[in-house]
């Protein structure tokens, strides 16, 4: 049986978790790892008489982020509360927002440096604010079911942004969360650590196939559980293979059967069905009549916008045209964050040349860095030494090996390069001083000089190597260049 | 005259003047529960240990000359929604019967910053669901002028402990007229304030958007210094108006009296008692007397008030009460027991999943047992009409009812400073009455509700006796934050009339 041909229709919905010292709605903290049940309050837990009052800074850093993502933001905001219960909602709704949000109609831009896909516009329906819920525990033991809640997480805020079904791979829904995750950390909104569930992703997938009789939909799933990006591609590239073999066997169609959820399994690197909920969802969502609405005003609006750090794409797109880097290269200097970026552009302005800069910091800097669990902020080299060892390589004072012990003595030390230099001995050697080395050297190699001139140039080689033991500042290309040019003048 | 007689304001001169002590005072109080609270039940709980630590600080402070405010060492009741830190708040529900918060609700912290002293916590409506504090599950109250009625509710309990002389000031809360209702059968003064005027902070919710707490005093002017110490801004209630206090005890007596009254026409129609409806016109009259213009005016959407509450106050409560679900805190139904019956069911059943989870059957469990049946009819009724389908017809309608409500009073108020009605359409009924017919109780909340669902005070106050000698109350309602008009007109004719200073006759 022949394929048909379909495309991968897939939606993202992602929570985030702001960058706040405490709770949505009441002063407990964030921070992750605290021992069970720390850090709660009467608020957080819903204890009766409780209410909740809104905490400012999560909420311009969800404007913050919407504007980043280029999201309508509507004079007008309100909270609403999403009915269901659970053991870890302790109030048995959950804060949240629903007819009007906080901000609509986004988009985020996304491409393949490595252009396996096309660039493609992600629309964003919305962003809005909500509280987590607390983490359940089911200890599984054989006899013993025992459940156990930690409540610490409840009320942090989340930040949820839901896509148009604008993806078409698990590929380009992989490059929208990378894409986005970098965002989030250059506006500085976000850890964005999913180990720690700062940053977590549901998809909705189905396949449009084309068939004799026309275009079908199959059912939409939504997929869960998905712990790392990776996961999140292995899941959708999963599922949509599934979901072409089931439509296969029962040519099931949209609308035929109710939204199914799946988990993702680790283990199997599967997706599997997640038991049906007791009853279905009807969250009988009403305004939440504890907080008031918020209004927003086109004022706070243009100064958060003001305040907006540069986003990625801006920095990527001057990175290709005022240091034509290429996209692969102006790639990795981004995903490595704002600091690396900077670092990158100082080094190029103060040594005029962008691409030796990118090769050096890709390489050499990036490696140090890795090797030694640091970052950028931290670094021994400044931009200035990195521009100044440049600088030396491309007038020729320093040979591509050297300058690699000179960098290495430069991250050690701390030193400048000139007092790398000098600790390592290096000097310039005068060209007179050069040229008596080598006429010295064919003088003494009269075998190598007949080989050269035979036409075996490799034998300079040899030269070269004995040249760098009498002096280990004698530049290799430079001695090359000088033999072959005495070989060539005698007679 | 016996300290139990004397107003707030009285108890405030006298301890000024050291005719007493803090302790006596209390001591007074705790003799007169001790008299009365057998056969009326206003009280869930005394502390009358605590209650005299607190007067003997009172007196130490007052020989120290440290005053925490005049009110200090005068004795106070709690409606027991109210959060009192390590002290049961118990809601009057089996569901919260060994509840101890951690905190005070913030009106309970602000009468303990003011020196009062708590007495103890009145008794309620289960979750303040209620007309007659019959839908209690931790005892019933009667109305001490005739033990065989109801005080009326749900502020039941604060009602009649004030109107038996067993504590001069307490607080309410009043969601659809839960202050202003018992007030009036028990012939005290009671007062809603405009939403957001007191911190709800610590009140244990009902229907958020309506609750509100205020004084249940016998005169106007302890009802303002009981207002004046427990309103004002909360940065933990973010529904609370930045708006400063009034010298509300000060302009209680200061204050030049109402220019026009308004008497809302479709308050004396069809259901209202004759008698108080009769009592009621007399106050008119009175008003009138004194130079108060009087005029007619309409609250055409106020007909639909009753059924607009009873759409928006169980859909908040169905999630308000959500919380109470057996895992973190109160109630929870007795688990082996449960398990048994899991087992049992799942031996039977023709399919093991067609048995509820552990967890599921736990949560109905507890709440089949925690709830009486008033919660559970509001429940019940407020989650179906949020269901999905449901909530365009009932909850969004009912809110834009409400919106036509709050433009009749403001239309309203732009012609007359105050309206003036009966604040029940009959005096307290008969205990058991009206349990087998929540309808019937339901339409008591007629000219109250209106208040709640629009946000402004409203004012109940005793102006008379059936022939049957229960008490009538009438209502004054006043624009937003204008409680000092309600108050300062109650005074003026509580200055020629003495309702208020009868006392219900005990064998």
């Amino acid at each position: 049986m022949s394929r048909a041909t379909y495309i991968t229709v897939i939606g993202l919905e992602v929570h985030v978790q702001l960058k706040t010292r405490t709770k949505l709605f009441c002063r407990c903290s964030t921070e992750f790892g605290a021992p069970p049940n720390t850090q709660t309050c009467p608020v957080c837990i819903g204890m009766p008489g409780s209410l909740p009052v809104m905490n400012r800074l999560a909420f311009e850093l969800s404007l913050k982020t919407a504007l980043a993502l280029h999201c309508e933001i509507p004079p007008l905001t309100k909270w609403d509360r999403k009915n269901y219960y659970y053991p870890d909602l302790p109030k048995g709704y959950q804060i949240s927002q629903y007819d009007l949000p906080l901000s609509r109609d986004g988009y985020l831009d996304i491409r393949d440096p490595k252009g396996r896909f096309e660039p493609r516009r992600v629309r964003i329906i919305r962003a809005h604010l909500e509280e987590d819920a607390g983490k359940s525990m089911h200890d599984e033991v054989a006899g013993k079911a025992d459940s156990r809640i930690d409540l610490n997480r409840t009320g942090t805020p989340l930040l949820e942004i839901v896509t148009q079904p604008d993806l078409r791979s698990a590929e380009e829904a992989k490059a929208y969360l990378t894409e986005l995750k970098l965002l989030l950390s250059y506006i500085g909104v976000s850890d964005c650590n999913m180990q720690e569930g700062s940053l977590r992703v549901d998809a909705n997938i189905n396949l449009h196939l084309e068939t004799p009789q026309g275009l079908v939909a199959t059912p939409i799933v939504e997929i869960k559980n998905m712990n790392s990006f990776r996961a999140v591609e292995r899941a959708l590239g999963y599922e949509a293979e599934r979901q072409y073999q089931e439509w296969q066997d029962t040519h099931r169609t949209l609308g035929e059967v109710p939204k199914q959820t799946r988990g993702w399994d680790e283990q199997t690197q599967q997706t599997r069905a997640q038991r049906h909920k007791e009853e279905s969802s009807d969250y009988r969502y009403f305004p939440e009549p504890d907080l008031v609405p918020v209004c927003v005003s086109p004022q706070a609006i243009a100064a958060l916008s003001a305040s907006l750090e540069e986003l990625p794409a801006a920095v990527r797109s001057r990175l290709e045209t005022t240091y034509a880097l290429d996209p692969y290269d102006a790639d990795v200097l981004i995903n490595q964050g704002r600091s690396l970026v900077d670092y990158f552009e100082q080094t190029a302005a103060l040594s005029g040349d962008a691409k030796r800069a990118s090769n050096w910091i890709q390489q050499d800097v990036l490696r140090t860095l890795n090797e030694r669990g640091l970052g950028i902020e931290t670094f021994a080299v400044p931009p200035s030494g990195l521009a100044a060892l440049i600088g030396a390589v491309n007038r020729g004072e320093l040979d591509m090996s050297r300058a690699k012990s000179v960098f290495q003595h430069m991250v050690e030390t701390g030193a400048t390069l000139e007092n790398a230099l000098q600790a390592l001995g290096i000097r310039q050697v005068s060209a007179d001083a050069l040229v008596a080395l080598c006429r010295e050297l064919l003088a003494e190699n009269p075998k190598i000089v007949e080989d050269v001139r035979s036409g075996k140039l490799q034998a300079l080689g040899a030269l070269i190597g004995q040249a760098r033991k009498r002096n280990p500042n004698a530049d290799p290309g430079r001695v090359r260049t000088i033999c072959t040019e005495l070989i060539e003048q005698s007679p | 005259m016996s300290l139990i007689q004397l107003t707030a304001a009285q108890l405030r001169d006298g301890l000024a003047a050291g005719q007493f002590s803090a302790r006596e005072l209390t001591q007074c109080c705790l003799d007169q529960i001790r008299r009365e609270d057998r056969e009326i039940g206003a009280f869930l709980q005394v502390a009358s240990e605590q209650a005299m630590i607190q007067a003997t600080a009172a007196d130490g402070r007052r020989a120290a000359g440290r005053l925490l405010s005049p009110l200090d060492g005068v004795p106070v009741a709690l409606k027991d929604v109210l959060c009192t830190a390590g002290q049961r708040t118990t809601c009057s529900s089996r569901m919260l019967a060994d509840f101890i918060p951690p905190y005070d609700a913030t009106v309970v912290g602000k009468l303990r910053d003011a020196g009062l002293v708590v007495i103890g916590k009145t008794n309620l409506d289960e979750f303040a669901m209620g007309g007659s504090t019959e839908n209690a599950a931790l005892g019933t109250t009667r109305n001490p002028w005739d033990l065989e009625r109801v005080p009326g509710g749900s502020s039941g309990g604060s009602a009649a402990a004030v109107a038996a002389r067993m504590v001069p000031l307490a607080l309410g809360t009043d969601t659809g007229g839960s202050i202003r209702q018992p007030a009036a059968f028990c012939g005290i003064v009671g007062l809603k304030p405009t939403y957001g005027r007191v911190s709800r902070f610590g009140l244990v919710a009902f229907a958020s958007s309506l609750d509100q707490i205020g004084p249940m005093a016998r005169t106007a002017e302890d009802a303002a210094l009981l207002l004046e110490s427990v309103a004002g801004p909360d940065p933990r209630d973010a529904t609370c108006a930045p708006i400063p206090v009034p010298a509300y005890a000060r302009l209680v007596r200061e204050e030049a009296g109402p220019r026009t009254l308004g008497v809302v026409r479709e308050q004396f129609g069809a259901g209202l008692d004759a008698e108080v409806g009769a009592a009621v016109e007399r106050v008119v009259d009175s008003f009138q007397a004194r130079g108060v213009r009087i005029r007619d005016v309409s609250l055409p959407h106020s007909r639909y008030g009753i059924a607009t509450y009873y759409i928006i106050a169980p859909c908040e409560a169905s999630s308000n009460l959500a919380r109470y679900d057996g895992v973190h805190y109160g109630y929870r139904t007795d688990e082996d027991a449960m398990l048994r019956e899991l087992a049992d069911e799942r031996r039977s059943a023709a399919a093991p999943q067609d048995v509820d989870s552990p967890l599921v059957r736990m949560y109905r469990r507890t709440r089949a047992e925690g709830f009486g049946p008033e919660v559970k009819r509001r429940i019940m009724l407020g989650t179906y009409a949020l269901s999905a389908g449901y909530y365009d017809a009932y909850y969004l309608q009912a809110l834009k009812v409400r919106r036509l409500i709050y433009n009749d009073f403001a239309a309203a108020f732009e012609e007359v400073d105050m309206l003036i009605g009966p604040t029940t359409p009959s005096p307290a009924f008969r205990a058991g009455e009206k349990l087998a017919d929540p309808l019937s109780m339901y339409l008591g909340d007629l000219y109250t509700v209106t208040a709640n669902l629009a946000g402004i005070p409203g004012m109940s106050f005793p102006c008379g006796f059936t022939r049957s000698g229960l008490p009538i109350g009438v209502q004054l309602l006043a624009p937003a934050f204008q409680e000092a008009r309600l108050l300062c007109a109650a005074h003026q004719y509580q200055q020629q009339t003495d309702w208020h200073v009868q006392m219900p006759e005990r064998p």
